[in-house]
């Protein structure tokens, strides 16, 4: 039988805004399904995002939803994990978003590993607002604002986020839509900040003017650079050569900040 | 008992008036002259089991805030000119998502870094106009410890009856001065928390104006869900652009902070010598005790003086400015800016009476012989 | 005009002239329940080099919380008495440091002088209350507080383990501007 995704969406706020094609609706269900196996109770989960195409995902989830400003998603689940830790914090929300206006809140909620889970949604491309270059689009390529290529260095977002602290780091593709749901339940049961990095795409905005011919071209590509991270160990330099690593990247434990906020609550307050 | 009495900093004593209005989060980032807010926040939140948390920057800061208030908290941050401008975009979106929350600005002077330990008043027009788009403001201005430990409670109060942002503006010679604070026994001073929703969970509608111009608002992790956005939303919180949908709910969001009933109960003055006054001075803040002094030095020379000092700088007050402006032959502002607020006296008492201005921005507070060198000037 | 008056308190950054203005305060405000403001230096300031602390006590609220023009002024360090002995009123009086303020400002004030630092490594024995001296002794000078009131806002403030030092130092700064006045 079908999975059924609509007991977890908000009844009338279908259909979605995305184009056909679009990496983002495969990444939704994901992580509906991914909090459907984790049992997450609606009234006691909280969805954040910034502004970008991704960003529109939490206005289709029936949870409690909180679409803020460009980059802010992290800032803004911080305040709401630490009034309420017992809820479920997921952020979700584009590469510019999350990384390029947002890299600072991105980095210091890594840092201080506080209990979230950070659904990354890299399609390379500032897609909301017509495919302008990200920070993570790679050297070369063409977009709105880098029409001779793409001048700048791309960040690698997983990297960034392990750098920064993040106590479980992930990668996969929208083409590997079952890894996807795998992961997010790895981060929601993982305590501490834990980043998921979806590379996905964005046939209108990056696919158009880059080579892919089409969506297919674009997941064909998704598929061909991917290689999981037990595989990467037998290959070599040269056979990783424009590859991309998924899998679990990260994983250690870590004290998380809730919990040594509440520990200092404890001490204050037995003194 | 005894009451408690302490000799507390204007910081300090905003620290503890948030404390007393049931403040139970702080989002901040340090900056002259407003840090000892943090620093006292810092070590008194966790006793009552509230949460501090210092941000990466002050937009950080303002985010958290947000969310912290929309967890059920009520929250506050505190910073000075510069911090207030990072936070301005989020400021926009507490307004226009109805957020509770209060901002603390302890001014300086400026623009940018400026003088970070001298005083100023030049962010009176940030508090107004700061942030994008059409909104409406609250921002209140106390002149001394024991009225900043009191406006800082206000200040809550109107965030929560309001559901918005409300800011505190003072000065760094009141955040930094000490004086005698008489702490409010729980209960003296009225403390107003948000209305809660009363209908059921599954009617419950975040922007439901069938109950007035502010809308109850429930807390996620209850047994409300609700979902909220900076994107013009209808009732139920959803993004829309329905023209007279959009129309309706940011006149709305002005209307329940400038509507006649919400300007009686937001504004504040006090009304120094004014009954039979011929000059009156208009100051704010620290001026305002410098105009006080200068009242009475004019009185004693014979010169009918006296003092208007809104305490509620926005909404404007503009009515009682009016009528002062009719009484009266010469208004005179005094502020430790350029002029900000005299633009706002000079659209109300048009030509009614002469009208003053006395500025300092070198550091130093406006001295009450200046402002009385510039009464005799304008008479 | 509200009756006022003015103390400036002024030294090194880290002498402590900071607390001593917020102890004489306390004293007027909440010991003997008048109205007291208190101000200080800040910034670069506040961290080395002089730094000063102002009182203003009267009967009535204080409305301008500066400094108008001083009753009173202290100076324990002669860059200090250089920056901040001004605007000392005619009649007013200024305290030095008998040790370390050579050239003290002229002007149309009383100056007297006290050994500050030199009595608390002395008869003291600790630097620190160099401070609590100077209170003791501006108190003694200007009659602002009563005695019993600056020391009991001296112990409120001090853990117990000090009090004793602290009540030993206030005691002397006092005593000893007393014998001075005396003459
Ligand atoms: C302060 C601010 N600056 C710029 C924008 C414009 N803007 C909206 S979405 C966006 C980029 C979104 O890109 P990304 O986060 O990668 O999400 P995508 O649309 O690709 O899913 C930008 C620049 C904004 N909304 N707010
Ligand atoms: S513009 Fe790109 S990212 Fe946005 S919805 Fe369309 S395909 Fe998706
Ligand atoms: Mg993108």
């Amino acid at each position: 039988m079908a999975y059924d995704y609509e007991k977890s969406i908000r009844p009338g706020k279908l259909p979605h805004i995305w184009c056909p094609g679009c990496g983002h609706g495969i990444v939704m269900k994901g992580l509906i399904r991914a909090m459907d196996t984790c049992g997450l109770e609606k009234n006691n989960t909280a969805i954040v995002s910034g502004i970008g195409c991704a960003s529109r995902m939490p206005g289709y989830l029936d949870f409690n939803t909180l679409h803020t400003a460009h980059g802010r998603a992290a800032a803004f689940a911080t305040g709401v994990k630490m009034a309420k830790p017992e809820m479920t914090v997921i952020c979700c929300g584009g590469d510019g978003d999350g990384a390029a206006i947002g890299g600072n809140h991105f980095i210091h909620a890594c840092r201080r590993n506080i209990d979230m889970t950070y659904v990354l949604l890299n399609n390379y491309i500032y897609g909301m607002t017509g495919g302008q270059f990200s920070s993570s689009t790679p050297p070369g390529h063409l977009a709105s604002t880098t029409p001779y290529g793409n001048p700048d260095p791309a960040f690698d977002l997983a990297k960034l986020a392990i750098g920064a602290g993040a106590t479980f780091v992930a990668r996969t593709t929208a083409f590997h839509a079952t890894q996807i749901d795998k992961l997010i339940v790895e981060g929601i049961k993982h305590k501490g900040m834990a980043v998921i990095e979806i590379l996905d795409d964005c046939p209108t905005t990056y696919g158009r003017r880059n080579k892919f011919r089409s969506v297919v071209d674009m997941m064909k590509r998704l598929k061909d650079i991917a290689v999981p991270v037990t595989a990467a160990a037998k290959m070599t330099p040269e056979q990783l050569e424009g590859k991309t690593l998924t899998g679990v990247l990260h994983k250690e434990d870590r004290p998380e900040y809730c919990e040594n906020y509440a520990k200092i609550i404890a001490r204050v307050q037995g003194a | 008992m005894a009451k408690k009495i302490a000799l507390l900093q204007g910081n300090e004593a905003c620290a503890h008036g948030a404390l007393y209005a049931g403040c139970n989060f702080f989002g901040g980032y340090p900056i002259t002259p407003s840090t000892e807010v943090a620093e006292v926040m810092s070590g008194e939140l966790p006793k009552v089991g509230g949460k501090f948390i210092q941000m990466e920057d002050e937009i950080g800061a303002m985010a958290s805030i947000i969310g912290a208030s929309l967890a059920g908290s009520k929250a506050l941050t505190a910073t000075s000119g510069p911090g207030v401008s990072l936070k301005q975009e989020l400021i926009g979106y507490a307004c226009i998502a109805e957020v509770p929350c209060v901002i603390i600005n302890v001014m300086r002077g400026g623009p940018s870094t400026g003088m970070p330990t001298g005083p100023g008043q030049s962010d009176v027009m940030q508090a107004r106009w700061g942030t994008h788009g059409d909104h409406a403001a609250i921002a209140l201005c106390p002149s001394s410890c024991q009225e900043i430990f009191s406006e800082t409670v206000r200040a809550f109060n109107l965030a929560e009856k309001y559901r918005m942002p409300v800011q505190v503006l003072f000065d760094e010679i009141v955040g930094h001065m000490r004086e005698r604070i008489v702490f409010p026994e729980p209960g003296e001073l009225e403390v107003i928390d948000r209305t809660a929703p009363s209908v059921p969970p599954e009617q419950y509608k975040p922007f439901d104006t069938s109950f007035g111009d502010v809308p109850p608002l429930a807390a996620f992790g209850s047994d409300y869900r609700f979902h909220v956005t900076g994107l013009n939303k209808a009732e139920d919180g959803f993004p829309t652009t329905k023209a007279e949908l959009v129309d309706a709910e940011e006149r709305r969001q002005i209307r329940k902070v400038e509507g006649a009933e919400a300007r009686a109960d937001i504004e504040l003055n006090e009304e120094y010598m004014t009954e039979d006054a011929e000059v009156v001075i208009f100051a704010y803040g620290s001026t305002a005790r410098s105009a006080r002094y200068a009242v009475n030095e004019l009185r004693e020379q014979g010169i009918k003086a006296g003092l208007f000092r809104p305490i509620t700088l926005w909404p404007f007050p503009e009515k009682r400015v009016a009528e002062l402006g009719e009484q009266v032959k010469a208004m005179v502002v005094a502020e430790m800016n350029l002029g900000q607020m005299v633009f706002e006296v000079e659209r109300i008492v048009k030509n009614t009476c002469k009208l003053g201005l006395v500025t300092r921005v070198d550091g130093d507070p406006l001295t009450p012989t200046q402002i009385i060198d510039q009464v005799k000037e304008v008479l | 005009m509200a009756e006022r008056y003015e103390l400036r308190f002024s030294g090194a950054g880290g002498q402590g002239l900071i607390t001593a203005g917020i102890i004489l305060a306390e004293a007027a405000s909440i010991i003997e329940g008048r109205h007291a403001v208190q101000s200080q230096s800040y910034g670069p300031e506040a961290r080395g080099g002089a730094s000063k602390s102002e009182v203003i006590i009267g009967e009535a609220p204080i409305d301008y919380p500066k400094a108008t023009i001083v009753d009173a002024c202290l100076a324990m360090t002669q860059e200090a008495a250089d920056k901040y002995a001004v605007g000392i009123k005619k009649g007013g009086v200024l305290l030095v440091d008998s040790d370390f303020v050579k050239n003290p400002p002229q002007g149309d004030y009383k100056i007297y002088s006290l050994p500050i630092m030199r009595t608390a490594k002395v008869d003291v024995g600790r630097e620190i209350v160099a401070n609590v001296i100077a209170l003791g002794a501006m108190i003694a000078l200007t009659d602002v507080v009563k005695r019993e009131s600056g020391e009991q806002a001296v112990l409120a403030k001090v853990p117990e383990a000090f009090k004793d030092l602290n009540k030993k130092a206030y005691s002397l700064g006092f005593d000893k501007m007393k014998e001075v006045l005396a003459g």
